[in-house]
């Protein structure tokens, strides 16, 4: 053992090699896979690229019945759904991560990471069936439509939460889906933070402290600082949850392909139409289908490349201030 | 005591028939008839057959299963349902040896069965209701020309004077009208679509599909069960629903005019009866949506089966001889109490007569 100070050129022993090849071969799948994947699945759906070219892709009609296949309210649908869910999950998910590392005890934390683990493991299928039985048809008269009523005619507010068709009576609608997602991805992005927050250096905290500053200050300059790529990192695996759900979002969101401001009105995603018209199609409309796929695929890239892009400039501001 | 001994009997009779067929098939070594009437061939067969496709199909094919497996005991089928189109393209690929489907191929899908020859089988007929929730309204009539204007959203509400006069003395309610139709891609959609396109094709203007693009104002539910829900808990509700979930859900369903002009409410009888009054294609494909005849209801569809004519070897073939002439023959008394309707005498001797083209 004393003379194990080997040169740092001479070969490494045979495990060591295995073990690099090993993860090499793992790491090459991984990518392989997701190459195949986007191959396999553009060209399936060439015929669509072909049919519509980029202006029908683009528009908004989707009509089976006579050949049109027109993407772009399902892309909406997926953008609003997903940063419905980010925004309500995200605040949430990092409060209760600090809760759990800050604020509770060590030995009372444990059975609630238990419970939160556990909303994770929940399959989407009994999430989406107890949205539209159980949820939907409560949260439509007795929060929707108040607050519809209320915010009627006010600006933006207005837009956003006013009266609407479809989902004031059913309650399936976009904000549905985005709450239901919200619900699915908290857990996630929960455990990710908490993790990211507990490897927080305590004597980072503790310097904090003999600094003078109350336990909001010591999180905002100490915990944040430290923690924030994680949580950024948590934050995007959520959304691409989010963006990729399919059941929970076909059963809440209400099936009609529509693009407007309103939230409280039915609408239609990405997944949740390839979900529910995939098993019907055949010739240009199930290649659309599958093209919608390659689109999502698309989609999360550029949402998370701008998303590494923000995350990398706030950085880089933190580190010059 | 005494069911069981009629039916070895007969199980008996039919397995000596089928016994001289199959020993005069290999004989001559020439398709011929296999099961001469309605007897269902009992040769001891041996074999999984697996099919999938039409859900519209599933509870009949799960019941014709459990009893086929008294007929066969040598033989297990599975019926995995997943919708027509998957039922088609898994036939396609080889998964299945049947598929079920409630349409036939369609031209877009007509190249991946290129070099096969495809025969249908028709098994199953079921009316389609229009279902609706009014309370006390219990005989609504409609026509086809108020259906189309109310799923293109241009009639919004009970009261309209299109319903009322097709309803004289039945007082109708102004509440808004909320169709209600499938979130997901269905046989039902798109053989209501086609009634609609069929019967009053200068109103209908969505075309016929398996999913249509419906109004915003339209609710979306999954598979028959999820529009019968909604119906039933929205009051002015109306949808289409396939009658067995109609009845199970206990819905109220109005009678529809026939191209007699006749109202006539939705039942296996009056689908049966549209399906005796349309043209059959020689390969046995049809459509049995606004079918002539009196006591016809207009909106009927219809299921097949599909196979290859040409099977991998000859157990292949006579497995599906026997199922599928089961089906046919015994199976047919199953349908009623099922909620779907019985083949037409007519249709269902043509299928019979097919099953000699499945050749090993």
């Amino acid at each position: 053992m004393a003379g194990s100070a080997r040169a740092l050129t001479q070969r490494r022993p045979l495990g060591d090699r295995v073990f690099q090849a090993l993860a090499l071969v793992a790491g090459l799948l991984v990518l392989a896979i997701l190459v195949l994947i986007a191959v396999a699945t553009t060209q399936q759906s060439t015929s669509w690229f072909s049919h519509e070219g980029i202006t029908g892709i683009f528009s908004t009609t989707w009509d089976p019945a006579h050949n049109k296949f027109g993407a772009l309210s399902f892309i909406y649908g997926s953008v609003v759904t997903a940063l419905i869910a980010v925004v309500l999950a995200v605040p949430v998910s990092v409060a209760v991560a600090l809760l759990l590392t800050e604020v509770v005890p060590y030995r009372w934390a444990r059975p609630i990471v238990y419970v939160i683990d556990l909303l994770a493991v929940v399959p989407s299928v009994v999430w989406g069936l107890w949205g539209i039985l159980v949820f939907a048809p409560w949260v439509a008269p007795h929060v929707y439509s108040p607050v519809a009523s209320a915010l009627k005619g006010i600006p933006v507010l207005g837009n956003l939460f006013g009266p609407s068709s479809g989902g004031l009576v059913s309650g399936a609608s976009f904000f549905t889906a985005g709450l239901i997602l919200a619900f699915m991805i908290t857990p996630i992005v929960t455990s990710l933070s908490r993790e990211v927050i507990a490897t927080v250096p305590d004597i980072d905290r503790e310097g904090a402290y003999a600094l003078g500053a109350t336990r909001w200050e010591m999180i905002r300059g100490v915990v944040f600082p430290h923690s924030q790529g994680g949580i950024v990192g948590a934050v995007l695996l959520g959304l691409g949850r989010a963006m990729g759900e399919t059941i929970a979002a076909a059963l809440v969101i209400g099936s009609s392909p529509v693009i407007t401001s309103h939230l409280f009105s039915t609408g239609y995603n990405m997944p949740a139409v390839i979900a529910n018209q995939f098993g019907e199609s055949s010739g240009v409309f199930r290649a659309a289908l599958l093209g919608l796929g390659v689109l999502l695929f698309v989609l999360t890239i550029i949402v998370n490349l701008i998303a590494r892009g923000i995350v990398a400039r706030s950085m880089a501001r933190q580190r010059g201030a | 005591m005494q069911p069981r001994g009629r039916k070895q009997v007969a199980a008996g009779i039919g397995g000596i028939a089928a016994l001289a067929v199959a020993v005069s098939l290999s004989a001559c070594s020439s398709p011929s008839s296999p099961s001469g009437g309605n007897s269902p061939t009992a040769a001891p067969l041996t074999g999984t057959l697996n099919g999938s496709g039409s859900t519209f199909q599933t509870t009949f094919q799960q019941a014709a299963i459990s009893q086929f497996k008294q007929i066969q005991p040598g033989m297990t089928v599975n019926y995995g349902g997943g919708g027509s189109g998957k039922g088609r393209s898994d036939l396609a690929s080889g998964v299945v040896n049947y598929a079920g489907s409630d349409s036939p191929i369609p031209t877009t899908e007509a190249s991946n069965f290129a070099g096969k020859t495809i025969l249908y089988f028709p098994v199953v007929i079921g009316p389609i209701t229009m279902s609706y929730n009014l309370p006390n309204v219990s005989n609504l009539k409609l026509d086809p020309t108020v259906i189309a204007s109310i799923f293109q959203g241009t009639i919004t509400t009970w009261n309209n004077p299109a319903i009322t006069a097709l309803n004289p003395g039945v007082s109708l309610p102004s509440t808004p009208i909320t169709t209600v139709v499938r979130a997901d891609s269905s046989g039902t959609t798109a053989n209501f679509s086609l009634f609609l396109q069929t019967a009053e094709p200068s109103v209908w203007k969505l075309g016929s599909s398996s999913t249509i693009s419906w109004p915003h104002s339209a609710r979306a539910a999954q598979g028959n069960s999820g529009i019968a829900q909604v119906i039933k808990s929205t009051q002015g509700a109306i949808g289409y629903v396939d009658y067995a979930d109609a009845k199970a859900s206990g819905l109220t369903f109005a009678s529809v005019k026939n191209s007699s002009g006749n109202f006539i409410a939705p039942s296996p009888a009056s689908a049966s009866a549209s399906a005796a009054g349309v043209t059959v294609n020689p390969d046995l494909t049809f459509h049995a949506v606004w079918g002539s005849g009196a006591q016809a209801y207009p909106i009927t569809y219809q299921s097949w089966i599909l196979v290859n004519a040409k099977q991998p070897n000859a157990n292949d073939a006579k497995m599906l001889q026997a199922y599928i002439g089961y089906l046919l023959g015994d199976g047919q008394k199953l349908l009623n109490q099922l909620g779907y309707a019985t083949l037409p005498a007519s249709i269902d001797q043509m299928a019979k007569a097919q099953l000699s083209k499945i050749t090993g």
